[in-house]
C-alpha cells in the first residue's frame, strides 16, 4: 500500500491538516476521513454534482479532485455556508420555497448556487439554470430551487443577505457565468 | 346472495359466467360456496386458509383489508382483482 | 392557484410552513444511510456477474480471504434456501427464492450486475481488490432481452422451474403470467365504431434515478440481535425481508430509517442490507456497503420495458365504444412486472362499454424491475393516450372535448369492475381547458401542444401514530414513514389541526421499528393518506383525553368541554376561564399523568388519482432534439396538506415523465451488457432541459377520509410522455411510437416521414 500523504488546507475557514492515501478523492477526504458528510456521493463521475464543494471561488465535483490536491487550497463544504446560527440566503430561500424534496442534492446545489452569486450578484434565470445545470434533482423538477436562488440574489442584490466569505466586484451577468465556469485556468 | 365478478381468465370454472351469487357473511364464507357450485375455484382464490397474497378482494367499491374475514352482506358486489402496490 | 371544494376552514392545513426537518437537511447535518458510521466498521463489497445469462459453474474465494485486511466472503451458500412460492412478506407476496437469488445469485447469473458474492475489509479500496481475487467459472448461455424474443417457441429458459397456469406444469417457459380483463363484446363493439386506431408501442426500461445510491450498516450482536441502518422507503419492510432472507427472527431485526435520497418505489425491497447483516455476522463488525451508481444501474430494480398494442374505436361524434389492448412488460430476472397494474390502468380513464385486455409478465436478462411511481401506468398511458388523441383528431374534435366525453366520473365501472366512487377526472381537463396556458397561442415553425391524461390507483395499506403531549404544552407525533419529500411537515401539520398548535410547537419524528407500530411502506401515494389519518386519529385521541383533563379540572363532565381555535371552554354557561394546551399541559400530571394519543388504520376507501398534462414543444428539425418550451400539469389532489410539497410531487414527477419521454433507456449491447451505467449517458433532465412548471391543483376531496386527502406522489408521472408525443406530432407530423423520443429516433422518423411525403407516416423503428 502507497504512504499517506500529509495534506494542509483551509476548510471551512478553519487550517486544517490531514493524513490522506494519494488514491483518495477530495470527498472521501471529507467525508470518511474529516467527517463531513453534508458533500454526498451520488455518482464519482462529475454528473450529479451531489458532492460539489467550493475550491478556491469556484465549483468542483469534489469526486473528480484528489484529496492531496487540496493541499494549499481554501474548501468551502456546505458545512460551512451557514454563518453561526445564521443560515446563508439560500440556505433560508430553499428552506421557503420548498426546493427540497429528498434533500439528498441540497448541499451541491446550494455550493453551485453560492458560487453563481459569489461571481454574479444579479443573475437572470437563464444564468442561474447554465450554473446548476451540472447538479441532478431527481424530485423537484428543479422549479422550486431556481426560484429560490431567483429569490436569494434579489436578497443579496438588495443587501438584504450576504453570501458570505466577502464580495466580489461586479461583472455583468454573462461575464460572471463564464468566469465561475472555469473558461480560464483548469480547475483541478 | 351476494354477486361475485369473476376475473376473465377465472370464468372456465363458471361455465364462463362473469356474475355468479355465492352466500356467506364473509369472504371465506363465500368461496366456500363458490367451491361447492364451481370445483377448483377455491384453490385460485386461497392458500394456507387465506386470501392468496396476489390478489385482492373488492366489496362494494371498497378494497378489502380482512382478507377472509372481510365481511360481506346480502346485497354485497364481489370483485375478485390481482393486487396492487406502488411506487 | 388551487380550486377548492372541500369549504373547511382550516387553520393550518393548506398553509406553507418550513419543513420541521428542513435545518439539517441545508446544513449537511442530516444523516443519509452512507453517512453512518461505526468504531471498527468493516466495508463491503459486492462483486457483480459481468455476463447477461450463465451457468455458475465455480465460485473459488481462497484468494480472496487470504488478502490481508479481507474479514469475509460470502456466496448464495451462506444463505439458507428458500421455497420457490409466492408468500407474503411484509405487504407484498413474493416469491422469496427469487428475492433471495437476487440477492445473491444461487446456480445461474441472470442478468450484467447480478450479484456473485460479497466481501468485508478493513477499507472500501482493500474490498475492492479482494473482489478481483474472486475466480468465477461461468458457462456462458444466449441472452434473452426482449419480450418478443422471451415469448417466442423454443427461446432459452431463464428459471427452469418456472410455470404458468396456462401452459401447465410440464412447460418451460419465460411467460410468468397471464392477466385478462373483460367486459361486454370487443368484436361488436368495434363494429360500432366509425373510427379505430391500432398501434404498437414500445417503451425503454428506465430507472428511478434517486440520486442516493443504495446502503445500509449492518451489526450484528452476539446476543443474536440485528440492526440496519438504511435509506429505505419501509422499514418494516426490510425488516421482513431480511427476516425471511437470512433465517433470522423478525423480532431480532431492527430496522433505523436514515433519511433517503429518493426511492420513487425503487427503494421497497432490500438488496445490500441481508448482505450487511450476514457480514456482520460472521465478522462481529459493524459492516456498511454502499453501492457505485453503475451498480444501481446494472443490479436495482428499473422499471419495465414494453411492448403494448392498442386499439381503441370511436362513433363519428366521439364516443369511444370499444378497446382492444395487449400487453407484454419485462420482469427482469425474476417474474413481477407491473403488467397488472398497466393492463388496470390503460383505459380507466375512459368509460368504455366494451374492453378486452390482455396482460403478460415476462422474464428477460435484465435486472428485476421494482416499483416505480405508478408502476405500469406511464407505459400504458402512451399507448392509450396517444391513440385517443390519434381518434379525437380522425373524429375532428379537440383532444380536452374529446376526454370530456369520454371520461369516467363517479359511478363508471373500472377496468377492474368496481364502480369509481368520486373522482376529479373532468375536473383536470376542465382545469387545463381553463388554465392561461392552453389560451395561450403558440406560434412558430415547428412547434406543437399535446395533451395527455393519468390515472393512478393509489394505496391505503397500514400505519400506525403516537401523539405526545409534552408538559410545555408543545407535542411530538411519532409515525413509522420515511420521509422522502416532506411528510414529516404534513403529519406534523393535521397534528397542529387537530389540536389547535402552532406548527413549530410540533415535533415530527420517524421511528425505527422497535418504536412504532407496524407500518407499510412511504410508496404507492400512501404516506399523507394513511399515515395522515393514523395521525388525525391519534390526535383525536389525545383531544378526547385532553377533554376529560379539563372536565376534570372544572369537574364537569367530558362532553360539557368545547374545543375550539386551540381553546377549551365549557360548552354553556361560564364561571371557568377557558384555557389552552399551553395551560393545560403543566397540569398533566395532577390530572391522571402523561397523556399519549394512539391510533392505527389499515386504511380503506382509497381515493384514485387523476392528472391531465399539458406540454409545448419545438422540434429541431436538423438534429430531432426537442425543447420543451411550457409545461402545466392540472391534478386531483384531493386536500392539500402543505400546497409546496403537493406541487413539488407534481413538478417532479412530471419532469421524471418528460425524462422517460425524451432521453431516459436502458442500452445493452448485443451480449447483454448495460452500456449506460453512468448519469452523463443514463441521461436524466437537469434544470436547463426542463422549463418552469406550472401547476394546477384541484381538489375534490376523498369521500371516507376524514380530511379528504388523495394520495398525490405517482400519478403525475402518467402523462406526460404521451402529451410529448401528441406535440411532437403537432410539430412534426410523427407519430412517435417508442420512447424515449430521443434526437437519433425522432430524426429517424422525421426523415422517414419526408422521404414518403406521408403524412400520416408512423414513426417506427
Amino acid at each position: 500500500m502507497v504512504k499517506k500523504v500529509i495534506v494542509e488546507a483551509t476548510i471551512n475557514g478553519d487550517p486544517v491538516e490531514l493524513l490522506c492515501e494519494p488514491r483518495q478523492s477530495l470527498l472521501e477526504v471529507l467525508r470518511d476521513e474529516l467527517e463531513l458528510t453534508g458533500s454526498k456521493e451520488g455518482c464519482l463521475t462529475g454528473d450529479c454534482g451531489a458532492c460539489t464543494v467550493i475550491v478556491d471561488s469556484r465549483p468542483v465535483c469534489s469526486c473528480l479532485m484528489l484529496g492531496v490536491e487540496a493541499a494549499g487550497k481554501n474548501i468551502t463544504t456546505v458545512e460551512g455556508l451557514a454563518t453561526g446560527a445564521t443560515l446563508h440566503v439560500l440556505q433560508q430561500k430553499f428552506l421557503e420555497h420548498a426546493s427540497l424534496q429528498c434533500g439528498i442534492c441540497t448541499p451541491g446545489f446550494l455550493m453551485s448556487a453560492k458560487s453563481l452569486l459569489d461571481h454574479n450578484p444579479t443573475p437572470t434565470e437563464a444564468d442561474i439554470r447554465y450554473a446548476l445545470a451540472g447538479n441532478l434533482c431527481r424530485c423537484t423538477g428543479y422549479d422550486k430551487i431556481v426560484k429560490a436562488v431567483i429569490d436569494a440574489a434579489k436578497h443579496v442584490a438588495d443587501g438584504v443577505g450576504t453570501t458570505h466569505h466577502g464580495k466580489v466586484p461586479r461583472k455583468s451577468a454573462s461575464e460572471a457565468t463564464r468566469d465561475m465556469l472555469g473558461k480560464g485556468e483548469e480547475v483541478k | 346472495m351476494a354477486t361475485v365478478v369473476i376475473p376473465a381468465l377465472l370464468r372456465k370454472f363458471t361455465d364462463g359466467k362473469d356474475r355468479v351469487t355465492a352466500n356467506g357473511r364473509n369472504f371465506g364464507q363465500l368461496v366456500d360456496d363458490l367451491e361447492r357450485q364451481f370445483p377448483g375455484l377455491r384453490e385460485q382464490l386461497i392458500e394456507d386458509g387465506d386470501v392468496k397474497p396476489s390478489i385482492a378482494v373488492s366489496i362494494d367499491g371498497d378494497m378489502g383489508t380482512g382478507g377472509v374475514l372481510e365481511p360481506v352482506r346480502e346485497s354485497s358486489e364481489v370483485f375478485i382483482l390481482p393486487a396492487i402496490g406502488g411506487g | 392557484m388551487a380550486a377548492s371544494t372541500n369549504g373547511h376552514d382550516y387553520k393550518v392545513i393548506g398553509t406553507r410552513p418550513i419543513r420541521h426537518d428542513g435545518v439539517d437537511k441545508v446544513t449537511g447535518r442530516a444523516k443519509y444511510g452512507a453517512d453512518y458510521s461505526f468504531p471498527g466498521m468493516l466495508f463491503g463489497k459486492v462483486l457483480r456477474s459481468p455476463h447477461a445469462h450463465a451457468l455458475i459453474k465455480s465460485i473459488k474465494v481462497d484468494k480472496a480471504r487470504a488478502l490481508p485486511g479481507v474479514k469475509a466472503v460470502v456466496t448464495s451458500a451462506d444463505l439458507p434456501e428458500l421455497a420457490d412460492k409466492m408468500e407474503a412478506a411484509g405487504e407484498q407476496a413474493i416469491n422469496l427464492a427469487h428475492l433471495s437469488a437476487n440477492i445473491l445469485a444461487r446456480g445461474k447469473a441472470l442478468y450484467d450486475g447480478h450479484a456473485i458474492a460479497a466481501v468485508a475489509a478493513t477499507s472500501s479500496h482493500i474490498a475492492e481488490e479482494a473482489l478481483r481475487l474472486i475466480e468465477v467459472e461461468y458457462e456462458l448461455l444466449p441472452p434473452v432481452m426482449s419480450v418478443e424474443d422471451a415469448m417466442k417457441p423454443g427461446a432459452p429458459v431463464l428459471l427452469p422451474t418456472l410455470r404458468n397456469k396456462e401452459d401447465g406444469p410440464d412447460k418451460e417457459t419465460n411467460v410468468a403470467a397471464h392477466m385478462q380483463f373483460k367486459r361486454g363484446d370487443v368484436a361488436e363493439g368495434f363494429k360500432a365504431a366509425d373510427f379505430v386506431v391500432e398501434r404498437e408501442f414500445k417503451t425503454a426500461m428506465v430507472h428511478q434515478g434517486y440520486i442516493e445510491p443504495h446502503n445500509a450498516v449492518g451489526i450484528y450482536s452476539a446476543d443474536g440481535h440485528a440492526t440496519i441502518y438504511c435509506s429505505t422507503q419501509g422499514t418494516f419492510v426490510v425488516r421482513s425481508l431480511c427476516s425471511a432472507v437470512l433465517g433470522i427472527a423478525e423480532g431480532k431485526i431492527k430496522v433505523v430509517p436514515a433519511e433517503i435520497g429518493g426511492g420513487f418505489g425503487g427503494k421497497t425491497t432490500v438488496y445490500l442490507e441481508p448482505l450487511s447483516v450476514l457480514l456482520s455476522k460472521i465478522t462481529g463488525h459493524p459492516v456498511k456497503l454502499v453501492m457505485t451508481r453503475g451498480e444501481v444501474l446494472r443490479a436495482t430494480g428499473p422499471t419495465s420495458g414494453s411492448t403494448i398494442r392498442c386499439k381503441m374505436g370511436a362513433t363519428k361524434d366521439g364516443k369511444l365504444v370499444a378497446a382492444q389492448c395487449w400487453l407484454a412488460y419485462e420482469a427482469g430476472a425474476y417474474p413481477g412486472s407491473p403488467v397488472g397494474a398497466g393492463a388496470m390502468t390503460i383505459v380507466t380513464p375512459y368509460n368504455i362499454p366494451n374492453i378486452l385486455i390482455d396482460a403478460y409478465d415476462v422474464v428477460v436478462n435484465r435486472p428485476k424491475t421494482a416499483a416505480y411511481r405508478a408502476p405500469g401506468a406511464t407505459n400504458a398511458a402512451m399507448a392509450s393516450e396517444t391513440v385517443v388523441d390519434e381518434l379525437a383528431e380522425k373524429c375532428g374534435i379537440d383532444p380536452l372535448e374529446f376526454r370530456l366525453k369520454n371520461a369516467s366520473a363517479e359511478g363508471t365501472p373500472q377496468t377492474v369492475g368496481p364502480p369509481f366512487k368520486r373522482i376529479g377526472f373532468v375536473e383536470t381537463v376542465e382545469a387545463i381547458k381553463n388554465s392561461p396556458h392552453y389560451k395561450s397561442k403558440l406560434t412558430g415553425p415547428n412547434r406543437g401542444r399535446g395533451v395527455a391524461s393519468g390515472f393512478w390507483f393509489n394505496v391505503g395499506l397500514q400505519s400506525s401514530a403516537t401523539v405526545n403531549i409534552h408538559t410545555d404544552g408543545t407535542v411530538s407525533v411519532v409515525t413509522g414513514s420515511v420521509d422522502i419529500g416532506g411528510t414529516r411537515a404534513a403529519q406534523a401539520m393535521i397534528a397542529a389541526e387537530v389540536l389547535g398548535a402552532d406548527i413549530n410547537d410540533v415535533r415530527p419524528i420517524v421511528a425505527d421499528t422497535d418504536s412504532i407500530g407496524h407500518t407499510d411502506v412511504t410508496g404507492g401515494s400512501r404516506t399523507a393518506f394513511a399515515t395522515g389519518w393514523a395521525v388525525y386519529d391519534a390526535a383525536q385521541d389525545a383531544l378526547r383525553q385532553l377533554k376529560e383533563r379539563v372536565a376534570k379540572t372544572w369537574e364537569k363532565k367530558p362532553e360539557e368541554v368545547a374545543f375550539a381555535n386551540g381553546l377549551f371552554s365549557p360548552v354553556s354557561g361560564n364561571g371557568v376561564k377557558p384555557m389552552t394546551l399551553k395551560q393545560l399541559a403543566p397540569r398533566l400530571a395532577r390530572t391522571g399523568g402523561p397523556i399519549v394519543g394512539r391510533a392505527t388504520v389499515n386504511a380503506r376507501g382509497v381515493g384514485p388519482a387523476f392528472a391531465t398534462t399539458l406540454v409545448d414543444v419545438e422540434v429541431d428539425p436538423d438534429t430531432g432534439k426537442v425543447k420543451i418550451l411550457r409545461v402545466t400539469v392540472a391534478q386531483d389532489v384531493g386536500k392539500a396538506i402543505h400546497p409546496a410539497y403537493v406541487e413539488g410531487q407534481m413538478q417532479g414527477g412530471t419532469a421524471q415523465g418528460i425524462g422517460w419521454a425524451l432521453n431516459e433507456e436502458y442500452f445493452y449491447d448485443e451480449k447483454g451488457v448495460l452500456r449506460n451505467t453512468g448519469l452523463l449517458d443514463y441521461r436524466m433532465p437537469t434544470c436547463l432541459d426542463l422549463p418552469e412548471m406550472e401547476t394546477i391543483m384541484v381538489e375534490v376531496p376523498t369521500p371516507g377520509h376524514p380530511l379528504g386527502i388523495r394520495g398525490v406522489g405517482e400519478v403525475p408521472i402518467v402523462p406526460p410522455p404521451a402529451a410529448v408525443a401528441n406535440a411532437i406530432y403537432r410539430a412534426t407530423g410523427v407519430r412517435m411510437l417508442e420512447l424515449p423520443m430521443s434526437p437519433p429516433r425522432l430524426m429517424k422518423a422525421m426523415l422517414k416521414k419526408r422521404a414518403a411525403g406521408d403524412s400520416q407516416a408512423a414513426a417506427a423503428d
